[in-house]
């Protein structure tokens, strides 16, 4: 990171012929979407190619830094008008959004200001890559949440269906409304399967906890025999594909009684979730002092008092993320509940599956959106907790 | 409390086997059936009701008639049968039948006799009629496989589409069609659109050439069909104006109609006829079955099949229920004599004996 009052590169004027060139591939690139909408893809190519190119000329050779400000503001209220003509409201936004975004690629580009952040000695390639390696990124990183941003705004459709209505895209408040949020809280049936996954849920994560633990704790003393079996059969449920434990556990539970109950489910989500248990608390017991048992065992303490004064705290956040992991998979779990389950145990996501296949209600995308929410909420403790432990150990700095 | 209830009820089965009551009725039932507003109308018209007489009952619904046969088989095989009462259409009901999924009913002990205008008894077997297509199949409804379009996207100085060829008329109606994605319909439509007189389809149909025929002409149009598979999507394709017209369920397009206030027609014309009722899976304890017995009885009878019609544009089944069926819905059933000039009633018996052979065809022609 360059410190502002030291200067790494000076800023200079690139020649206009590189800086127009750069700016109409940007310009080509907008176009192709504006001109595939309207009608023409080509067209918009060459236009958007055409357009821009002019633009960072005339900034370039005629404007230079003292009008930078005016020239902005300029391609801001031109390309907004553009678009408002072109779509309304919604590309009205869109538009001044992209020309906010060319009026400052152009003085990047053209004065050169992109060398300002990098040390001078790198080669024109380099800075290239530098660059491109950012919008690799970005791009796979719009990629991954695109699906997921979609979802949000249409959960809050006025309509009953999966679709950006021309109310919602003029952002007129008419468009929008939370009747899908309002079904949620009061339908029956929604409601009885937010019950069900926030009993079996929490059971399950509990029993996946306990035995999980035990099984880590157990599996790390080097003296089991067969250590790498057992762990591997453990581990199991999650490498088997889900639908193949599913129709197996279907067949099994219902020879012994267990199929259609609630015990049933929460065992089978239990085994699905004891991996993930396994697997975080054993990383955390690497870095566990076996001393310290040892010492503790020394003072007089008994094995359970050991366990839970002295070793216990220590591996807590391994055990929690495991925990919040196989809470996660019970509450998403589709495919063994629909096998194990009956009607009386529909969870969250079954009710989901079976109403995106039968009514494509936006009912679901408000589900959706909230179970985001709480996903997102623990995720973001099992960072918090990992940071807090990886302190604890003196791992890192901060 | 639910929990402890089932394992309750469970022992108390495994105990007692056999030495329940006949009389005894069970408390709780599961039904199932197909989701959206079809369940809750059969919620709003049976269940509602017969909760308010015996309020010691529970009734569970379970989305699931989709995959009834596949779902009841593996019941039979894990011999843990936990439905009660199960929404079928006939096809679906015949093969349950057939493997012995499904219990074999006497339809005039079982059911309540029907109530003419008159105050006269009529006996099921008569009131049901042709319909009753299996000895397992308890009936419920009419409905129909017909065409709904996009009145805003119709061109201009073009008439509006009424006619099934229409739907091959790519000239006069551009756009994308949405049509199921099995043979079932599509063949005899195309069929009758190529020149076929509606009542040779099926003797063309049984041919190769004839299936050759059909799948010709649904060439012409193939490059514009979105193909749908569940009754949700041309809904949702008509309302983002994906496509121009498309085949479903009579009653979606009811609910995109007049519930939803979207700018879509109904195109009558050539719609077929198919049946939604229920079966009673065969294997019951005897407890169950009591419950389930009683409960069929009263959301059959007349009365309760006319109250359905209130909720969603489906034809009871009943003879004697169609007088009762309120004015406004009669001008949205697929029965009525203005909607019904130009029908089919799906060929049950053929497609039995032709699907899988027809299927096996119109998948390789669609993977072209």
């Amino acid at each position: 990171m360059a410190t502002p009052n030291v200067v790494i590169t000076e800023t200079r004027t690139m020649p206009y012929g590189f800086t127009c060139g750069v700016v109409a591939a940007a310009g080509a690139f907008f176009g192709l979407f504006v001109g595939t909408a309207q009608g023409s893809g080509l067209v918009g190519i060459v236009l958007g190619a055409a357009i821009c190119a002019g633009l960072a000329y005339l900034a370039m050779a005629y404007l230079g830094t003292a009008q930078e400000r005016a020239f902005k503001w300029g391609v801001v209220a031109l390309f907004a008008l553009a678009g408002l003509l072109i779509g309304g409201v919604p590309g009205l936004v869109v538009g001044a959004l992209f020309g906010w975004f060319l009026g400052w690629f152009i003085y990047w580009v053209g004065r050169c200001r992109y060398r300002m952040a990098l040390p001078p000695y790198l080669t024109g390639g380099q800075v290239l890559w530098h660059y491109s390696f950012r919008v690799i990124c970005g791009a796979i990183f719009v990629f991954l949440i695109t699906p997921i941003l979609v979802v949000m705004p249409l959960s809050f459709n006025a309509e009953n269906f999966f679709t950006f209505t021309p109310e919602m895209l003029s952002f007129d408040p008419e468009g929008y409304s939370l009747r899908h949020y309002r079904n949620f809280f009061q339908s029956n049936e929604w409601q009885s399967a937010l019950r069900n996954s926030l009993i079996i849920a929490p059971i399950a994560t509990l029993l996946a906890v306990s035995f999980g633990t035990l099984a880590a704790i157990g599996l790390s003393q080097p003296h089991v025999p067969g250590r790498q079996v057992i762990m591997a059969i453990l581990i199991s449920p999650m490498i088997v594909p889900l639908i193949i434990s599913a129709a197996g556990m279907y067949f099994f539970y219902s020879r012994i009684g267990l199929q259609g109950t609630y015990l049933g489910v929460i065992l089978a989500h239990a085994a699905l979730g004891i991996p993930f248990v396994i697997i975080t608390v054993t990383a955390t017991l690497v870095g566990f002092d076996r001393s310290l048992t040892r010492a503790s065992a020394n003072l007089g303490a008994n094995p359970v008092t050991t366990f839970f004064k002295v070793q216990m705290p220590l591996i807590l956040p391994g055990v929690i993320s495991g925990g919040l992991f196989a809470f996660i998979t019970s509450f998403d779990e589709v495919v063994i509940v629909l096998f194990v389950g009956s009607a009386n145990q529909q969870t969250l996501p079954w009710q989901m599956f079976t109403g995106l296949r039968e009514q494509i209600s936006p009912t679901i995308l408000a589900v959706a959106t909230i179970l985001v929410g709480i996903s997102i909420c623990l995720l973001t403790t099992v960072e918090i907790l990992r940071r807090r432990s990886e302190k604890m150990r003196g791992m890192s700095p901060g | 409390m639910t929990l402890s209830k089932t394992l309750l009820a469970t022992t108390a089965l495994t105990v007692a086997g056999g030495a329940v009551a006949a009389q005894e009725m069970a408390d709780s039932m599961t039904l199932v059936s197909w989701g959206g507003a079809y369940q809750s109308s059969q919620q709003q018209a049976y269940v509602e009701p017969y909760i308010e007489n015996n309020p010691e009952v529970s009734a569970t619904w379970d989305e699931s008639s989709n995959e009834a046969v596949a779902k009841l088989r593996a019941m039979n095989e894990a011999g843990n049968i936990t439905w009660d009462l199960v929404d079928v259409v006939a096809s679906d009901a015949i093969r349950l039948c057939d493997e012995g999924l499904a219990m074999e009913v006497d339809h005039d002990e079982l059911l309540a006799p029907g109530e003419a205008e008159d105050g006269s008894e009529v006996d099921p077997s008569d009131d049901f009629g042709d319909l009753i297509v299996s000895d397992c199949y308890i009936p419920q409804i009419v409905y129909s496989t017909t065409f709904g379009y996009r009145t805003d996207m119709v061109p201009e100085g073009a008439d509006a589409p009424d006619e099934i060829c229409d739907v091959w008329d790519l000239e006069t109606y551009p756009g994308k069609r949405a049509l199921e994605k099995r043979p079932i319909n599509n063949m005899e439509w195309a069929l009758l659109c190529d020149g076929v007189a509606k009542d040779e389809i099926y003797d063309v149909l049984a041919t190769d050439e004839g299936q050759d025929q059909a799948l010709a002409k649904l060439d012409e149009i193939k490059d514009d069909v979105i193909w749908w598979s569940a009754g949700a999507d041309t809904p949702q394709l008509l309302a983002d104006g994906e496509v121009f017209m498309g085949s479903t369920y009579n009653g979606r397009l009811y609910s995109v109609i007049e519930e939803q206030d979207q700018p879509v027609g109904m195109m009558w014309d050539a719609q077929v006829f198919d049946l939604d009722g229920w079966i009673i899976p065969e294997g019951l304890p005897e407890d169950r079955l009591a419950r389930v017995k009683d409960f069929v009885r009263f959301a059959t009878d007349t009365q309760r099949l006319a109250d359905q019609a209130e909720y969603i544009s489906y034809g009871p089944a009943r003879e004697t229920s169609a007088p009762l069926v309120p004015e406004d819905m009669k001008q949205h059933m697929p029965t009525d004599p203005e909607n019904s000039e130009n029908t089919f009633l799906y060929n049950y018996e053929f497609w039995a004996d032709y699907r899988d052979d027809i299927d096996a065809k119109f998948q390789s022609w669609l993977a072209q």
